[in-house]
Protein backbone atom coordinates (compact mmCIF):
# COMPACT_ATOMS: atom_id res chain seq x y z
CA UNK A 1 0.00 0.00 0.00
CA UNK A 2 1.46 3.60 -1.06
CA UNK A 3 2.30 5.97 2.12
CA UNK A 4 -0.30 8.62 0.38
CA UNK A 5 -3.64 5.51 0.55
CA UNK A 6 -2.47 4.43 4.06
CA UNK A 7 -2.25 7.92 5.25
CA UNK A 8 -5.60 9.05 3.73
CA UNK A 9 -7.29 5.85 5.06
CA UNK A 10 -5.39 6.74 8.80
CA UNK A 11 -7.15 10.75 7.98
CA UNK A 12 -10.92 8.92 8.20
CA UNK A 13 -10.26 6.21 10.29
CA UNK A 14 -8.65 9.06 13.79
CA UNK A 15 -11.37 11.59 13.08
CA UNK A 16 -14.31 8.91 13.11
CA UNK A 17 -12.33 7.18 15.90
CA UNK A 18 -11.71 10.50 18.27
CA UNK A 19 -15.83 11.69 17.06
CA UNK A 20 -17.57 8.26 17.65
CA UNK A 21 -16.20 6.31 19.98
CA UNK A 22 -13.54 8.82 22.10
CA UNK A 23 -16.26 11.42 22.49
CA UNK A 24 -19.21 9.43 23.55
CA UNK A 25 -17.33 7.81 26.30
CA UNK A 26 -19.02 8.95 29.43
CA UNK A 27 -17.15 11.72 31.27
CA UNK A 28 -14.89 9.52 33.75
CA UNK A 29 -13.54 12.19 35.69
CA UNK A 30 -13.97 16.51 34.58
CA UNK A 31 -10.01 16.39 33.89
CA UNK A 32 -9.22 13.23 32.19
CA UNK A 33 -11.09 13.85 28.55
CA UNK A 34 -9.51 11.13 26.22
CA UNK A 35 -7.96 12.79 22.95
CA UNK A 36 -6.35 10.37 20.60
CA UNK A 37 -6.34 12.03 16.97
CA UNK A 38 -3.63 13.92 16.88
CA UNK A 39 -1.86 10.69 16.79
CA UNK A 40 -2.18 10.86 13.06
CA UNK A 41 0.02 13.86 12.76
CA UNK A 42 2.76 11.82 14.88
CA UNK A 43 2.59 9.32 12.56
CA UNK A 44 2.99 11.47 9.23
CA UNK A 45 6.29 10.86 7.25
CA UNK A 46 9.66 11.94 7.92
CA UNK A 47 9.98 13.32 4.54
CA UNK A 48 6.59 15.50 3.82
CA UNK A 49 7.16 19.08 2.94
CA UNK A 50 7.31 21.45 6.54
CA UNK A 51 4.08 23.73 4.43
CA UNK A 52 2.53 20.52 3.44
CA UNK A 53 2.64 19.67 6.73
CA UNK A 54 0.73 22.66 8.09
CA UNK A 55 -1.60 22.83 5.87
CA UNK A 56 -2.82 18.89 6.30
CA UNK A 57 -2.65 19.39 10.08
CA UNK A 58 -5.18 22.52 9.68
CA UNK A 59 -7.56 20.60 7.79
CA UNK A 60 -7.28 17.41 10.04
CA UNK A 61 -7.94 19.88 12.94
CA UNK A 62 -10.59 21.29 11.18
CA UNK A 63 -12.36 18.12 10.53
CA UNK A 64 -12.58 17.19 13.97
CA UNK A 65 -13.95 20.94 14.27
CA UNK A 66 -16.98 20.24 12.02
CA UNK A 67 -18.07 17.58 14.17
CA UNK A 68 -17.98 19.06 17.24
CA UNK A 69 -19.24 22.15 16.70
CA UNK A 70 -16.45 24.75 17.62
CA UNK A 71 -14.76 25.62 14.47
CA UNK A 72 -10.52 26.25 14.97
CA UNK A 73 -11.05 24.30 18.41
CA UNK A 74 -8.39 22.04 17.47
CA UNK A 75 -7.15 23.09 14.23
CA UNK A 76 -5.08 25.68 16.08
CA UNK A 77 -3.35 23.13 18.49
CA UNK A 78 -2.74 20.72 15.57
CA UNK A 79 -1.17 23.32 13.76
CA UNK A 80 1.20 24.16 16.84
CA UNK A 81 2.22 20.74 16.75
CA UNK A 82 3.14 19.88 12.75
CA UNK A 83 5.28 23.31 13.47
CA UNK A 84 7.19 21.96 16.06
CA UNK A 85 7.41 18.65 14.91
CA UNK A 86 10.56 18.74 12.44
CA UNK A 87 12.54 20.62 15.03
CA UNK A 88 12.02 18.32 17.82
CA UNK A 89 12.44 14.94 15.02
CA UNK A 90 15.88 17.05 14.04
CA UNK A 91 17.00 16.88 18.01
CA UNK A 92 15.94 13.34 18.67
CA UNK A 93 17.45 11.72 15.10
CA UNK A 94 21.03 13.09 15.09
CA UNK A 95 22.01 10.43 12.78
CA UNK A 96 21.40 10.88 9.16
CA UNK A 97 21.28 7.29 8.10
CA UNK A 98 18.23 6.63 11.00
CA UNK A 99 16.32 9.24 8.64
CA UNK A 100 16.44 7.33 5.48
CA UNK A 101 16.08 3.74 6.36
CA UNK A 102 12.62 4.11 7.99
CA UNK A 103 9.72 5.93 6.91
CA UNK A 104 8.14 7.00 9.52
CA UNK A 105 8.36 8.13 13.22
CA UNK A 106 7.94 4.98 15.56
CA UNK A 107 9.40 2.83 18.43
CA UNK A 108 11.03 1.04 15.91
CA UNK A 109 12.36 3.81 13.87
CA UNK A 110 13.86 6.09 16.96
CA UNK A 111 13.86 3.68 19.95
CA UNK A 112 11.18 3.65 23.03
CA UNK A 113 12.77 5.98 24.93
CA UNK A 114 13.35 9.07 22.27
CA UNK A 115 10.11 7.99 20.43
CA UNK A 116 8.17 8.21 24.31
CA UNK A 117 10.17 11.76 24.77
CA UNK A 118 8.71 12.93 20.95
CA UNK A 119 4.93 11.76 21.36
CA UNK A 120 5.00 13.11 25.43
CA UNK A 121 6.36 16.40 24.51
CA UNK A 122 3.93 16.80 21.39
CA UNK A 123 0.83 15.61 23.51
CA UNK A 124 1.89 18.11 25.97
CA UNK A 125 1.73 21.15 23.57
CA UNK A 126 -1.15 20.05 22.49
CA UNK A 127 -3.55 19.67 25.53
CA UNK A 128 -1.55 22.68 26.89
CA UNK A 129 -2.69 24.90 23.75
CA UNK A 130 -5.82 23.63 23.73
CA UNK A 131 -6.67 23.85 27.27
CA UNK A 132 -5.40 27.33 27.18
CA UNK A 133 -7.93 28.44 24.56
CA UNK A 134 -10.56 26.76 26.32
CA UNK A 135 -9.66 28.29 28.97
CA UNK A 136 -9.25 32.16 27.66
CA UNK A 137 -12.77 31.56 26.49
CA UNK A 138 -13.37 30.67 30.58
CA UNK A 139 -10.68 30.28 33.01
CA UNK A 140 -10.20 28.86 36.29
CA UNK A 141 -6.57 27.89 36.89
CA UNK A 142 -6.25 25.24 39.01
CA UNK A 143 -9.04 23.18 36.17
CA UNK A 144 -5.80 24.65 33.28
CA UNK A 145 -3.61 22.77 35.27
CA UNK A 146 -5.36 19.78 35.93
CA UNK A 147 -6.85 19.61 32.60
CA UNK A 148 -3.47 19.75 30.75
CA UNK A 149 -2.11 16.87 33.47
CA UNK A 150 -4.73 14.46 33.13
CA UNK A 151 -5.28 14.79 29.23
CA UNK A 152 -1.60 14.54 28.76
CA UNK A 153 -1.30 11.38 30.60
CA UNK A 154 -4.56 9.68 29.40
CA UNK A 155 -3.30 10.65 25.70
CA UNK A 156 0.30 8.87 26.15
CA UNK A 157 -1.39 5.87 27.74
CA UNK A 158 -3.38 5.45 24.67
CA UNK A 159 -0.54 5.90 22.32
CA UNK A 160 1.50 3.57 23.77
CA UNK A 161 -1.52 1.20 23.64
CA UNK A 162 -2.13 2.26 19.48
CA UNK A 163 1.98 1.15 19.38
CA UNK A 164 1.79 -2.01 21.52
CA UNK A 165 -1.63 -3.32 19.10
CA UNK A 166 -1.26 -2.04 15.64
CA UNK A 167 2.57 -3.34 14.53
CA UNK A 168 3.33 -1.03 11.76
CA UNK A 169 5.90 -2.53 9.86
CA UNK A 170 7.88 0.64 9.12
CA UNK A 171 9.69 -1.11 6.79
CA UNK A 172 13.01 0.04 5.29
CA UNK A 173 12.26 1.66 1.97
CA UNK A 174 12.96 -0.05 -1.60
CA UNK A 175 14.74 2.19 -3.44
CA UNK A 176 18.38 2.45 -1.47
CA UNK B 1 11.31 44.34 -4.44
CA UNK B 2 13.29 41.14 -4.86
CA UNK B 3 14.36 41.36 -1.41
CA UNK B 4 10.36 41.21 -0.08
CA UNK B 5 10.25 38.21 -1.97
CA UNK B 6 13.28 36.51 -0.60
CA UNK B 7 12.42 37.29 2.86
CA UNK B 8 8.98 35.53 2.23
CA UNK B 9 11.05 32.61 0.75
CA UNK B 10 13.09 31.95 3.47
CA UNK B 11 10.45 32.11 6.22
CA UNK B 12 7.50 30.45 4.28
CA UNK B 13 6.44 27.88 6.76
CA UNK B 14 6.75 30.75 9.26
CA UNK B 15 4.45 32.42 7.87
CA UNK B 16 2.35 30.03 6.88
CA UNK B 17 2.35 28.87 10.11
CA UNK B 18 1.39 32.10 11.67
CA UNK B 19 -1.51 32.54 8.80
CA UNK B 20 -3.00 29.27 9.78
CA UNK B 21 -2.69 29.75 13.68
CA UNK B 22 -4.67 33.34 13.45
CA UNK B 23 -6.77 31.71 10.77
CA UNK B 24 -8.10 28.66 13.12
CA UNK B 25 -8.64 31.52 16.35
CA UNK B 26 -10.25 34.19 13.85
CA UNK B 27 -12.90 30.94 13.27
CA UNK B 28 -12.84 29.94 16.78
CA UNK B 29 -13.80 33.63 18.54
CA UNK B 30 -16.46 34.11 15.15
CA UNK B 31 -17.67 30.95 15.84
CA UNK B 32 -18.57 31.13 19.24
CA UNK B 33 -19.82 34.96 19.27
CA UNK B 34 -22.28 34.24 16.70
CA UNK B 35 -22.39 30.20 15.81
CA UNK B 36 -22.19 31.65 11.79
CA UNK B 37 -18.66 31.09 10.28
CA UNK B 38 -18.69 31.11 6.20
CA UNK B 39 -19.37 28.00 5.14
CA UNK B 40 -20.96 26.17 8.35
CA UNK B 41 -24.31 25.48 7.02
CA UNK B 42 -22.52 23.41 4.40
CA UNK B 43 -20.27 21.55 6.27
CA UNK B 44 -23.59 20.92 8.81
CA UNK B 45 -25.06 19.03 5.78
CA UNK B 46 -22.32 16.94 5.56
CA UNK B 47 -21.64 15.94 8.95
CA UNK B 48 -25.02 15.92 9.85
CA UNK B 49 -25.77 13.12 6.92
CA UNK B 50 -22.95 11.15 8.37
CA UNK B 51 -24.03 11.40 12.23
CA UNK B 52 -27.59 10.15 10.61
CA UNK B 53 -26.15 7.40 9.37
CA UNK B 54 -24.41 6.25 13.06
CA UNK B 55 -27.21 7.07 14.99
CA UNK B 56 -29.85 5.06 12.49
CA UNK B 57 -27.33 2.09 13.48
CA UNK B 58 -26.63 3.44 17.02
CA UNK B 59 -30.77 3.58 17.57
CA UNK B 60 -31.35 -0.10 17.90
CA UNK B 61 -29.24 -0.04 20.74
CA UNK B 62 -31.57 1.98 22.65
CA UNK B 63 -35.07 1.06 21.68
CA UNK B 64 -36.15 -0.45 24.87
CA UNK B 65 -35.33 2.74 26.77
CA UNK B 66 -36.65 5.24 23.81
CA UNK B 67 -40.30 2.72 24.22
CA UNK B 68 -39.80 3.27 28.17
CA UNK B 69 -39.74 6.95 27.63
CA UNK B 70 -42.27 7.18 25.06
CA UNK B 71 -44.94 5.19 26.97
CA UNK B 72 -44.50 7.24 30.30
CA UNK B 73 -45.32 10.34 28.45
CA UNK B 74 -48.20 8.72 26.87
CA UNK B 75 -49.07 7.95 29.93
CA UNK B 76 -48.74 11.87 31.39
CA UNK B 77 -50.16 13.67 28.32
CA UNK B 78 -53.56 11.09 28.39
CA UNK B 79 -53.87 12.18 32.08
CA UNK B 80 -54.38 15.81 30.46
CA UNK B 81 -56.69 14.58 28.19
CA UNK B 82 -59.44 17.16 28.40
CA UNK B 83 -62.04 14.14 28.07
CA UNK B 84 -60.71 13.13 31.26
CA UNK B 85 -61.95 16.12 33.14
CA UNK B 86 -66.07 16.49 32.83
CA UNK B 87 -68.22 18.01 35.34
CA UNK B 88 -71.21 15.17 36.34
CA UNK B 89 -74.07 17.77 36.33
CA UNK B 90 -73.36 19.86 33.00
CA UNK B 91 -74.49 17.97 29.30
CA UNK B 92 -71.38 18.78 27.83
CA UNK B 93 -68.16 18.84 27.66
CA UNK B 94 -65.41 21.64 27.05
CA UNK B 95 -63.07 20.99 24.33
CA UNK B 96 -59.70 23.22 23.86
CA UNK B 97 -59.47 23.59 19.91
CA UNK B 98 -56.15 23.73 18.74
CA UNK B 99 -57.08 26.61 15.82
CA UNK B 100 -54.95 29.82 16.23
CA UNK B 101 -58.18 31.30 17.75
CA UNK B 102 -59.44 28.70 20.11
CA UNK B 103 -63.38 29.09 21.24
CA UNK B 104 -62.39 30.63 24.37
CA UNK B 105 -60.90 33.54 22.07
CA UNK B 106 -57.63 32.67 23.63
CA UNK B 107 -55.13 33.11 20.77
CA UNK B 108 -52.04 30.67 20.66
CA UNK B 109 -48.55 31.44 21.21
CA UNK B 110 -46.56 28.06 20.78
CA UNK B 111 -46.13 25.73 18.60
CA UNK B 112 -44.58 22.45 18.45
CA UNK B 113 -42.45 20.56 16.10
CA UNK B 114 -40.96 17.13 16.58
CA UNK B 115 -37.04 16.12 15.87
CA UNK B 116 -35.03 13.08 15.65
CA UNK B 117 -31.80 13.64 17.21
CA UNK B 118 -29.00 12.37 14.80
CA UNK B 119 -26.08 13.61 16.91
CA UNK B 120 -25.35 14.12 20.26
CA UNK B 121 -22.35 15.39 22.49
CA UNK B 122 -21.97 15.53 26.38
CA UNK B 123 -18.20 15.08 27.25
CA UNK B 124 -16.84 18.38 25.87
CA UNK B 125 -17.00 22.33 26.83
CA UNK B 126 -19.33 23.14 24.23
CA UNK B 127 -21.80 20.33 23.26
CA UNK B 128 -23.97 20.46 20.88
CA UNK B 129 -26.96 18.57 19.66
CA UNK B 130 -27.65 17.69 15.86
CA UNK B 131 -31.22 17.47 14.28
CA UNK B 132 -32.59 16.17 11.36
CA UNK B 133 -34.70 19.06 10.62
CA UNK B 134 -34.13 21.93 9.10
CA UNK B 135 -35.15 25.59 7.52
CA UNK B 136 -37.21 23.69 5.04
CA UNK B 137 -39.17 21.81 7.82
CA UNK B 138 -40.21 25.14 9.16
CA UNK B 139 -36.97 25.14 12.17
CA UNK B 140 -35.96 28.88 12.71
CA UNK B 141 -33.17 30.42 14.91
CA UNK B 142 -33.96 30.90 18.45
CA UNK B 143 -36.43 28.07 18.77
CA UNK B 144 -36.62 26.19 22.39
CA UNK B 145 -35.75 22.21 22.39
CA UNK B 146 -37.56 20.45 24.77
CA UNK B 147 -37.17 16.45 25.92
CA UNK B 148 -39.28 14.58 26.98
CA UNK B 149 -38.77 14.83 30.45
CA UNK B 150 -37.08 18.21 30.58
CA UNK B 151 -36.03 21.05 28.86
CA UNK B 152 -32.63 20.67 26.34
CA UNK B 153 -31.61 23.83 24.84
CA UNK B 154 -31.62 26.30 22.13
CA UNK B 155 -31.74 26.32 18.25
CA UNK B 156 -28.57 28.05 17.51
CA UNK B 157 -27.91 26.98 13.58
CA UNK B 158 -30.30 25.77 10.80
CA UNK B 159 -29.21 24.54 7.08
CA UNK B 160 -31.68 22.74 4.92
CA UNK B 161 -32.64 19.47 6.32
CA UNK B 162 -30.69 19.44 9.92
CA UNK B 163 -30.34 22.50 12.57
CA UNK B 164 -28.18 22.31 15.82
CA UNK B 165 -29.19 22.79 19.43
CA UNK B 166 -26.92 24.34 21.83
CA UNK B 167 -27.33 21.82 24.57
CA UNK B 168 -27.64 23.51 28.29
CA UNK B 169 -24.22 21.69 29.11
CA UNK B 170 -22.75 24.51 26.70
CA UNK B 171 -20.62 27.10 29.00
CA UNK B 172 -22.43 29.56 27.10
CA UNK B 173 -25.63 28.72 27.87
CA UNK B 174 -28.10 30.63 29.60
CA UNK B 175 -32.26 30.17 30.29
CA UNK B 176 -34.33 32.19 32.31
CA UNK B 177 -35.66 29.67 35.27
CA UNK B 178 -37.67 29.65 38.55
CA UNK B 179 -38.54 28.33 41.48
CA UNK B 180 -41.88 26.25 41.66
CA UNK B 181 -42.36 27.16 44.74
CA UNK B 182 -42.27 31.13 45.29
CA UNK B 183 -41.79 31.76 41.61
CA UNK B 184 -38.06 33.35 42.24
CA UNK B 185 -36.19 33.92 39.32
CA UNK B 186 -32.75 32.91 38.63
CA UNK B 187 -30.76 32.25 35.41
CA UNK B 188 -30.08 28.41 34.61
CA UNK B 189 -25.82 27.92 33.43
CA UNK B 190 -23.56 25.53 33.30
CA UNK B 191 -19.88 25.57 35.37
CA UNK B 192 -18.26 22.79 32.48
CA UNK B 193 -17.85 19.83 35.43
CA UNK B 194 -20.67 17.41 35.39
CA UNK B 195 -22.88 16.79 32.67
CA UNK B 196 -25.83 15.74 35.26
CA UNK B 197 -25.97 19.11 37.42
CA UNK B 198 -26.71 22.82 36.07
CA UNK B 199 -25.82 26.02 37.87
CA UNK B 200 -28.97 27.87 39.10
CA UNK B 201 -27.70 31.49 39.94
CA UNK B 202 -29.22 34.73 40.72
CA UNK B 203 -32.06 33.58 43.26
CA UNK B 204 -32.53 36.02 46.15
CA UNK B 205 -31.57 34.89 49.43
CA UNK B 206 -34.99 35.59 50.58
CA UNK B 207 -36.63 32.78 48.89
CA UNK B 208 -36.99 29.78 50.62
CA UNK B 209 -35.68 26.92 49.05
CA UNK B 210 -34.95 23.62 50.31
CA UNK B 211 -33.20 20.20 48.82
CA UNK B 212 -35.57 18.61 46.03
CA UNK B 213 -37.66 21.87 45.07
CA UNK B 214 -38.37 21.95 41.39
CA UNK B 215 -36.78 24.26 39.21
CA UNK B 216 -38.91 25.42 36.14
CA UNK B 217 -39.03 27.73 33.31
CA UNK B 218 -39.62 31.16 34.34
CA UNK B 219 -41.96 33.55 32.10
CA UNK B 220 -39.42 36.18 31.48
CA UNK B 221 -37.98 33.68 28.54
CA UNK B 222 -38.81 34.40 25.28
CA UNK B 223 -37.85 30.48 23.85
CA UNK B 224 -39.65 28.73 26.22
CA UNK B 225 -42.89 28.13 27.50
CA UNK B 226 -43.40 28.99 31.50
CA UNK B 227 -43.22 26.61 33.55
CA UNK B 228 -41.35 23.46 31.77
CA UNK B 229 -39.02 21.29 34.26
CA UNK B 230 -35.67 21.73 34.42
CA UNK B 231 -34.67 19.74 37.19
CA UNK B 232 -34.37 19.36 41.29
CA UNK B 233 -32.32 21.68 44.05
CA UNK B 234 -30.14 19.27 44.56
CA UNK B 235 -27.02 21.53 46.95
CA UNK B 236 -27.35 24.86 47.94
CA UNK B 237 -24.64 27.39 48.72
CA UNK B 238 -24.54 31.08 49.48
CA UNK B 239 -21.92 33.25 48.55
CA UNK B 240 -21.21 35.46 51.85
CA UNK B 241 -20.30 38.71 49.32
CA UNK B 242 -23.58 38.75 47.41
CA UNK B 243 -26.93 38.78 48.20
CA UNK B 244 -27.72 35.67 46.06
CA UNK B 245 -28.21 31.57 46.15
CA UNK B 246 -25.43 29.52 43.95
CA UNK B 247 -28.04 26.08 43.29
CA UNK B 248 -26.72 22.89 42.45
CA UNK B 249 -29.66 21.77 40.05
CA UNK B 250 -30.09 17.71 38.72
CA UNK B 251 -31.05 17.81 35.48
CA UNK B 252 -34.77 16.03 34.61
CA UNK B 253 -33.44 15.40 31.05
CA UNK B 254 -30.68 12.85 30.68
CA UNK B 255 -28.48 14.08 28.41
CA UNK B 256 -26.24 10.72 27.73
CA UNK B 257 -29.56 8.99 25.53
CA UNK B 258 -31.58 11.94 23.76
CA UNK B 259 -33.32 10.59 21.23
CA UNK B 260 -36.06 13.15 20.35
CA UNK B 261 -37.08 16.36 21.45
CA UNK B 262 -39.82 18.77 20.74
CA UNK B 263 -38.85 22.26 18.76
CA UNK B 264 -41.10 25.28 20.28
CA UNK B 265 -41.90 28.30 18.05
CA UNK B 266 -42.67 31.06 20.05
CA UNK B 267 -44.97 32.59 17.21
CA UNK B 268 -43.91 36.42 18.57
CA UNK B 269 -40.92 35.53 19.78
CA UNK B 270 -39.37 38.10 16.44
CA UNK B 271 -41.63 40.84 18.38
CA UNK B 272 -40.37 40.23 22.09
CA UNK B 273 -37.20 40.18 21.07
CA UNK B 274 -36.86 43.14 18.80
CA UNK B 275 -38.27 45.30 21.57
CA UNK B 276 -36.38 44.05 24.37
CA UNK B 277 -33.37 44.93 22.17
CA UNK B 278 -34.11 48.08 20.98
CA UNK B 279 -34.83 49.65 24.65
CA UNK B 280 -34.08 53.81 24.39
CA UNK B 281 -30.80 54.06 26.55
CA UNK B 282 -31.85 57.29 27.69
CA UNK B 283 -35.21 57.43 29.33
Amino acid sequence: MSSLLKNIIRFVVFILFQVYILNQVPPLHQYLVPYLYFLFILWLPFNINHFWLLVISFVFGLCLDYFTGTYGLHAAPCVLIAYIRPYLLNLLLPQETMEQSYIEPGHKSMGWAPYALYAGILSFVHHFYLVLIEWLQFGNFVYFLGKVAGTTAISLLMIFLAELLFNRNSRYRATN
Amino acid sequence: MKNIFLFIRRYLTFLSFLLLQVAAIVMLSNSSKTHQSFFASAANEVTGNINKHYSGFRDYFSLKETNRLLAEENVRLRNMLQSNFSVPDQSRQVFVDTLVKDTLGRSRKFTWLPAKVVGNSYTLQNNFITIERGSNQGVTKGMAAVGSSGIVGVVVETSANFSKIMSLIHRNSKVSAMLKKDESAGSIEWDGTDPGYLTLRNVTKGAKVAKGDTVLTSNYSANFPPKLMIGTVAEISSESSSNFYNLKVKTATNFFSLQYVYLVANVRYAEQVHLENNTPKTP
